[in-house]
């Protein structure tokens, strides 16, 4: 295929390239003439939904984004924070939705790949990973080949980069059938003082191409990405990239190693929209321009168009711009790794984006404008409708209350995700304190005797489903929560925001409402939104996903000696309920799988109840008061006390004689703000005065003891019961021995 | 002792064995990259650790084994220098000739990262004089070519010799091993493969420290 630079400029072109008329008008008045062909694909690239933010920007601007320990915000490859003693943690997370339903091994591997190098682009050695990945129904029949690829391609990337997957969420819901959410997050550490960012400075410096040579993978992703999808989705197999996580690996040394040779004026990876956004985010953030010969450029396979090489996302790429009399050294050790590097460009002073390509100039377009002057759209919205009151008293109660438990520790949403987690890499790097299966991942700050940090990402949809300003809330808190009950503090988070067609007013209703909760949230919380991803027209034939705003946070834990798990409970402790009694019943899990109705409004988030009574848990934590902990979340206190005794082997007896309310409400209501810590005898009631004194609601739940959960007369169930619906669901779903829609009956 | 740890792109356990080697050993092993063609005189221990040297294209430890620096390797295993290869480290060893057997896709056609159980089948070795016969180990195992075959000769032959060091145990074969067989050594008992990480439960912070015998048996440290 070759396609010539003077191909026409036709109006099904420039539909093709997802650019709108008026759009296309904006260009023509910018550079003052039709543009060339690849012109046309720069600006389509730049343009799209996934580069430019142009439905997202206004809204995103409202989010709360400092704060002291903020070094970098939103704007650069990855957020910054300050983790104390000259070391910060360099994270973010991604979306790649798209592709992964495409071909799921590529799209999740390439999506986990992108992710690992926007942080160590930034000079920071990757330490841990998370994936949020959301499903169609069990029973539909992509599920599974999906579900099957998506865990391959992201422990197949991961595990040979060499990166310890610490945690993640797997969720199923027929409102992604048609579009599969894989949200990649990864966080490293580097030192305060050592960090790159990827604004070009001086005029005349070589502008370097390193990594894997440039093939015709992904050419037009970012366009794809922005786009719904309907049947012709086999056709867009081709703009799926393939990644080499060998090679990833080999480039994260290799740039690390040149880092420390100061080497690197600027670098930038090529990730959506390749060698066009890298160059231009360079030139344009430096107030330079940026000349690059295509003809320098390594390729993989002949006769390559400058549209193709413009546009390709071809993976484990980075540019740099680097200072000359440094050139030799880095191409050393470049070679040492055996990649690929070569001087591709220069900077000028005209502010010019040109491409040169055998001889001829096939673009010239204005740097700044490129970025800058993306189109920005307010575009009209819909205030979201809210469900009717459902009081618990007119929710039928289980017949049994312990097959009710034992129905919802083995559905397909709560059940173990084992069966994904060991297909990851937990323990490398030998740092991981807590792997998937608790609160949230923990791993220590690698040459610090006691740091360590937390990690972990949330977001209920079907909340921000009923109620995108609750639910947008609830996301925030439910991860600042799940940070806490390690006995972190929660310093900052990354949003990747999965939503719908923006252009449709109920769909953009859902998207700012649900911004407006989550600035809410993170304002109440001091947790700023410190990076992230907005990933739009998740929709085939006109059904959109349940909105999906994934919030991944991260704490810190000053010693990590002092830091609380949800297995470690001995005998005879005794067991506290912290916040108020279950009470909410709409949109819970006991509502949609025990009883199949999905009705009612969200849980109502009081941000002041969350922050006084996290910060009353953590501070028991931190004083050694707690032997274990749990946040509670889908599924109430039942499901959060089944899942303490399942990993701690110890039975626990519970009485909710001192609560208010019905019993159902009591053990599955989605109340928020409240956790379960289990406190030595010993210090019970000093643990309790001390709510006391705080303000902090409480309840003295029972001891821990037995062979299995007992509830009053309500429920007596032993760990091996438990344990055998938790664990078994998922291995049978993927062996296909069970029929998924059985089990999810 | 000294040890020496080998680096080619690709292997990722490195920093996880230079860390178990420091901590147990109380020095930091002297680093060989792929390209050297002699090991120092003064290492007494060699050890190829995990990862997926050259992406594992081709077959696992394939394209490793044909480095220049494992004609080093060779050259210090046949002058009696103990090697020992973790995970890739021992698929690389395989390839190179210097164990039997060879190592195929786990059975469950799936990478699998979690705790095992593991039986020490011969503390007669350098690698595991500080633990005793039969005794039971816990151990995490990262891989998704684990799973040991060799023919019934060979077989034969390496268990006659005491050649199998390390058994999954108590059920835990987690790739379809033949006779549950995690790590074997040659017949001069002086290079050792395993598939799992005992570098990775040396501390506190992992949880145990089952696997510092390891260590300490192969570094000569073994505490009284």
């Amino acid at each position: 295929m070759t396609i010539s630079n003077s191909r026409p400029i036709t109006p099904e072109l420039i539909a093709a390239h997802g650019l709108k008329p008026d759009e296309y008008e904006r260009i023509l008045s910018l550079i003052g003439r039709e543009p060339t062909f690849t012109e046309l694909g720069i600006f389509s690239a730049m343009w799209n939904e996934h580069c430019s933010y142009k439905s997202s920007k206004r809204w995103l601007r409202t989010l709360p984004t400092t704060g002291p320990r903020v070094i970098q915000g939103p704007g650069e490859n990855a957020g910054v924070v300050d983790i104390d003693d000259g070391d910060c943690v360099v994270f973010k997370m991604e979306s790649h939705n798209h592709p992964s339903y495409i071909e799921p091994y590529q799209g999740a591997a390439t999506g986990v790949g992108g992710i690992l190098r926007d942080v160590f682009t930034m000079g920071a050695r990757p330490i841990a990973a998370m994936n949020a990945l959301r499903f169609g129904a069990p029973d539909h029949p992509k599920t599974r080949h999906l579900v099957s690829g998506v865990v391959a391609g992201v422990g197949g990337y991961g595990n040979s980069f060499g990166v310890p997957t610490v945690g993640g969420e797997v969720e199923f819901d027929p409102r992604y059938n048609g579009n599969i959410l894989v949200n990649a997050f990864a966080a490293g550490l580097a030192r305060t003082d050592g960090i790159f960012y990827s604004k070009a400075e001086g005029v005349g410096l070589p502008v370097v191409y390193l990594g894997a040579k440039t093939g015709r993978d992904g050419v037009g992703g970012a366009t794809m990405a922005s786009a719904e999808f309907d049947e012709s989705i086999e056709e867009k197999r081709p703009t799926v990239q393939v990644g080499d996580p060998f090679t990833e690996k080999c480039l994260l040394e290799a740039c690390l190693e040149l880092m420390q040779t100061g080497a690197v004026i600027a670098i930038q990876d090529m990730g959506a929209a390749g060698l066009t956004c890298s160059a231009v985010e360079m030139g344009a953030k430096g107030d330079l321009g940026i000349e690059l010969n295509l003809d320098l450029v390594p390729v993989r396979e002949e006769r390559m168009t400058a549209y193709e090489m413009m546009l390709s996302e071809s993976q484990e790429r980075m540019l740099m711009v680097l200072r000359p009399e440094k050139e030799k050294e880095a191409e050393a050790i470049f070679h040492k790794w055996g990649l690929d590097f070569a001087i591709v460009g220069h900077t000028t002073d005209d502010l010019r984006f040109r491409v040169l390509h055998q001889g001829e100039e096939v673009a010239n377009l204005p740097i700044k404008e490129l970025g800058d002057e993306a189109p920005e759209y307010d575009r009209p919205w819909r205030e979201p409708g809210k469900p009717a009151p459902l009081p618990a008293s007119l929710v039928a109660e289980p017949n049994d209350y312990g097959l009710a438990l034992l129905k919802l520790v083995g559905s397909p949403n709560q059940s173990s995700r084992r069966w994904v987690y060991e297909q990851y890499d937990t323990l490398i790097q030998g740092n991981s304190l807590q792997i998937p299966g608790g609160d949230a991942g923990v791993v220590r700050v690698e040459g610090h005797p006691t740091k360590a940090l937390a990690f972990s990402s949330d977001v209920t949809p079907r909340y921000v489903e009923a109620d995108p300003f609750e639910g947008g809330k609830q996301a925030v808190a439910e991860c600042w929560r799940n940070i806490t009950a390690t006995g972190a503090e929660p310093l900052a988070a990354t949003d990747n925001l999965n939503f719908g067609n923006p252009e449709k007013p109920d769909i953009m209703g859902q998207f700012v409402k649900a911004i407006e909760g989550i600035g809410a949230a993170c304002r109440a919380l001091d947790f700023p939104i410190v990076s992230g991803n907005v990933s739009l027209y998740n929709e085939t034939n006109g059904l959109a996903i349940l909105p999906t705003p994934t919030i991944a946070g991260v704490g810190l834990l000053p010693d990590w000696a002092a830091m609380a798990r949800i297995g470690t409970a001995n005998e005879g402790d005794q067991v506290v309920l912290i916040g108020g009694d279950g009470s909410h019943l709409g949109q819970s899990v006991y509502l949609r799988d025990v009883l199949g109705i999905v009705d009612g409004p969200a849980p109502v988030v009081d941000l002041a109840d969350e922050r006084r009574n996290g910060d009353f848990v953590r501070s028991a934590i931190r004083n050694g008061q707690i032997s274990a902990c749990h946040d509670i979340s889908s599924g109430g206190l039942a499901v959060a006390l089944a899942e303490m005794v399942m990993a701690s082997g110890k039975g626990m007896s519970i009485s909710l004689a001192d609560c208010t309310g019905p019993a159902h409400a009591l053990l599955f209501g989605e109340d928020q703000a409240r956790y379960v810590v289990i406190v030595p005898a010993d210090l019970a009631n000093f643990v309790c005065a001390s709510a006391e004194g705080a303000a902090v609601p409480f309840r003295r739940l029972g001891t821990v003891g037995g062979t299995g959960l007992v509830v009053d007369d309500l429920l007596a169930l032993s760990i091996e019961q438990l344990r055998g619906a938790h664990e078994s669901w998922f291995p049978a779903f993927m062996d296909g021995s069970s029929n998924a829609a059985a089990a999810a009956e | 002792m000294k040890a020496a740890v080998v680096q080619l792109p690709g292997l990722n356990r490195d920093r996880d064995m230079i860390a178990a080697l420091t901590k147990i050993g109380g020095k930091a092993p002297v680093t060989v990259w792929q390209t050297e063609t002699e090991i120092p005189d003064s290492v007494d221990l060699i050890v190829i650790p995990g990862g997926f040297s050259y992406g594992d294209y081709l077959r696992c430890g394939a394209i490793a084994a044909r480095m220049p620096v494992m004609q080093a390797i060779k050259a210090k295993a046949e002058a009696g220098v103990k090697v020992l290869g973790v995970c890739n480290g021992f698929q690389i060893l395989l390839e190179a000739g210097l164990l039997p057997g060879a190592l195929m896709r786990n059975a469950s056609l799936k990478f699998v990262c979690k705790e095992i159980k593991l039986e020490v089948a011969n503390a007669e070795t350098d690698f595991t004089r500080a633990y005793s016969q039969g005794q039971i180990l816990r151990c995490p195992v990262a891989h998704h070519d684990g799973n040991f075959f060799a023919d019934a000769e060979t077989l034969a032959r390496i268990e006659g010799n005491g050649q199998v060091v390390f058994r999954y145990a108590e059920g835990t074969n987690p790739n379809g091993s033949l006779n549950d067989i995690a790590g074997v050594i040659n017949e001069k008992g002086n290079v050792l493969g395993m598939m799992p990480h005992p570098e990775n439960l040396i501390e506190a912070a992992h949880g145990g420290s089952d696997g510092r015998g390891l260590f300490a048996s192969a570094l000569e440290v073994i505490a009284a």
